[in-house]
C-alpha cells in the first residue's frame, strides 16, 4: 500500500559515486547543453582539485541553469518556459578526464527574479561528485562580465567578500570561461548547503 | 548580449513569485563529507563551513530527463547481450517517494553494479575476478505515474578495495536519481539484507543515524519472488519533500 500523503518518511541517505560511476553516468551528449554550432554558445572548462593540489581524474560535474531569458521549462516555474527556448535542456554533465578537466557547452542564462523581489545574477548551479565525496558538493558559477548584477546578487552578497571570487568564472583569451573547483585548501571554493 | 539585468524578467513586479521550498535533511541522515574511516575523503572534503543557499528558481526546478534516453533493455540487465549473464537472477522494484509520501513520477534512475563475481566492467578495475561477456552492469529506468521502478538484474558480488587491510565492499547497487528539483538530486547505494560485510564497511557506516543507514538495505520479498525464475527485492527511495506551507500544483496529483 502506498503510504498516506502527509506521513513523514525518512530520507534515503547519500553515498559516494565511487570510481565506477564512469560505467553509467557519463553519456555522449552530456557535456552539450546545446549542440555544437549553436549561435551564442559558450564553453565552460576547468579542473577539479583536491587539498594537495592534485587534479581529480574521477570526478563528475553537473550543471543546471535557466535559459537565456531566465526561465525554466519546469512546472514549478510559474512564469512558464520561454517560447524561444522551449527545447533548452538546461542540464550538463561531464566526467573529468585524466588531467582533471571537464568541459560544458551551453548558453548564458538570463537573470532571475526572486520571491523577495531581488534579482539573481546569471548563474549555473554546479554539483560535484567524486570518489571520496560521500555526498555531492554544490557550488555556483557566476559570469565575469556581470559586475553590476553580481554586486547585487543576494547569494553572492551572503558569501564572505574575500571568497566570492571562487564563484566567478574567469574569461580566457580564447573566449572560454574557466571555472576551477578546489575541494579543499587555501583556494577552497565556496560550497552551499542546499 | 544579456548584460541588461532587466532582460527576460517576465513576471511584472506586482505579480508575486510563489515558489515551493524543500525541507532540509535532518542531522545524521547524510554522511559527513569528512569521514576518517573512508580514506579518500581526507583530501577531498571542504573544510570551510557551507553557506546556506535559499531555495529559489534554480533550486526548485531541475532536469526532467525523459523517456527519449531509455531503450527497451535498459531496465533488464540480463538481456543486454546474446547470452544470459552468470549469477542469481533478481527482480528489484520499489517506489520513489518524497518524504511526505508523494510518489515522484517520470524521474530517471541510473544504476551500475558489479557482476556476480564482484567485478566491474571498468578499465581501472583490477580485482582478479572474471568479467562476464553477457553482463555490463548498467541500467536505466523512468518511474511510472505511481513513482514505481523495476529492474531485472543479477545479484552483485562483494569485492576487495584498498581502503584498509582486507577491506571488502558489501554487495551493492549504485543508484543515481534526479527527482523533480535540483534539491532532490541524490546518488546512493542499495545493499542486501543479512550481508555480513555491512558492519565492517566504512561507506555504509558513514551514515550516522541507525535508522537512516538501514533504509539503504533492500527487503527480500517472497511475494515478488517468481517461482523457478528469480528472487524479489523491494527498495523504496525517499527524496526530500516540500515544506508544508506551499500550495500544491496540479502536477502533483496522481
Amino acid at each position: 500500500m502506498p503510504p498516506k500523503i502527509g506521513t513523514d518518511l525518512g530520507l534515503t541517505p547519500s553515498q559516494t559515486v565511487g570510481p565506477y560511476f564512469a560505467m553509467r553516468l557519463p553519456w555522449p551528449e552530456g557535456p552539450y547543453v546545446v549542440p555544437e554550432g549553436t549561435p551564442g554558445a559558450i564553453t565552460i572548462t576547468g579542473r577539479v582539485y583536491d587539498g594537495a593540489g592534485n587534479a581529480l581524474p574521477d570526478a563528475m560535474i553537473e550543471t543546471w541553469q535557466a535559459d537565456p531569458d531566465g526561465r525554466f521549462a519546469h512546472p514549478d516555474d510559474p512564469r512558464g518556459p520561454s517560447p524561444a527556448a522551449a527545447a533548452f535542456r538546461g542540464f550538463g554533465r561531464c566526467a573529468t578526464a585524466a588531467d582533471g578537466s571537464y568541459t560544458i557547452l551551453t548558453l548564458k542564462p538570463g537573470p532571475l527574479p526572486t520571491p523577495e523581489g531581488d534579482i539573481e545574477a546569471p548563474h549555473l548551479d554546479v554539483s560535484v561528485f567524486a570518489r571520496g565525496l560521500l555526498d555531492r558538493v554544490v557550488t555556483r558559477l557566476y559570469f565575469p562580465d556581470e559586475l553590476a548584477a553580481n554586486a547585487a546578487d543576494p547569494v553572492l552578497c551572503s558569501v564572505e567578500r574575500t571568497r566570492r571570487s571562487t564563484l566567478i568564472a574567469v574569461a580566457e583569451p580564447e573566449g572560454h570561461l574557466r571555472f576551477d573547483v578546489w575541494l579543499q585548501g587555501s583556494r577552497e571554493t565556496v560550497f552551499f548547503d542546499v | 548580449m544579456r548584460a541588461d539585468v532587466t532582460t527576460g524578467l517576465a513576471a511584472p513586479p506586482e505579480t508575486e513569485l510563489l515558489l515551493p521550498a524543500y525541507d532540509r535533511p535532518a542531522d545524521g541522515v547524510h554522511p559527513p563529507l569528512d569521514f576518517t574511516g573512508y580514506r579518500s575523503t581526507a583530501l577531498r572534503h571542504p573544510k570551510k563551513p557551507l553557506v546556506l543557499l535559499p531555495h529559489r528558481l534554480t533550486e526548485i526546478t531541475g532536469p526532467l530527463l525523459g523517456s527519449d534516453l531509455i531503450t527497451a533493455t535498459d531496465a533488464d540487465l540480463t538481456t543486454q547481450h546474446a547470452g544470459e549473464p552468470i549469477g542469481q537472477r533478481i527482480i528489484l522494484t520499489g517506489r520513489v517517494l518524497d518524504s511526505d509520501g508523494r510518489p515522484v513520477p517520470d524521474t530517471l534512475l541510473e544504476i551500475w553494479q558489479t557482476n556476480a563475481a564482484g567485478r566491474y566492467r571498468h578499465s581501472r578495475e583490477h580485482h582478479p575476478a572474471p568479467l562476464d561477456p553477457n553482463f555490463d552492469g548498467i541500467g536505466r529506468c523512468i518511474t511510472d505515474s505511481a513513482g514505481r521502478y523495476r529492474f531485472i538484474t543479477i545479484a552483485p558480488g562483494a569485492y576487495p578495495w584498498g581502503n584498509h587491510p582486507n577491506a571488502w565492499r558489501p554487495a551493492h547497487i549504485h543508484f543515481s536519481l534526479f527527482g523533480r528539483a535540483f534539491t532532490q538530486r541524490i546518488v546512493t547505494q542499495m545493499y542486501f539484507p543479512g550481508d555480513p560485510l555491512l558492519p565492517l564497511d566504512p561507506i555504509y557506516n558513514s551514515v550516522p543515524d541507525d535508522a537512516a543507514r538501514e533504509r539503504m538495505v533492500a527487503r527480500f520479498d517472497i511475494e515478488l519472488t517468481q517461482p523457478e525464475w528469480a528472487l524479489g527485492y523491494n527498495w523504496d527511495i525517499v527524496l526530500r519533500g516540500r515544506s508544508a506551507t506551499f500550495f500544491e500544483e496540479p502536477h502533483d496529483a496522481t
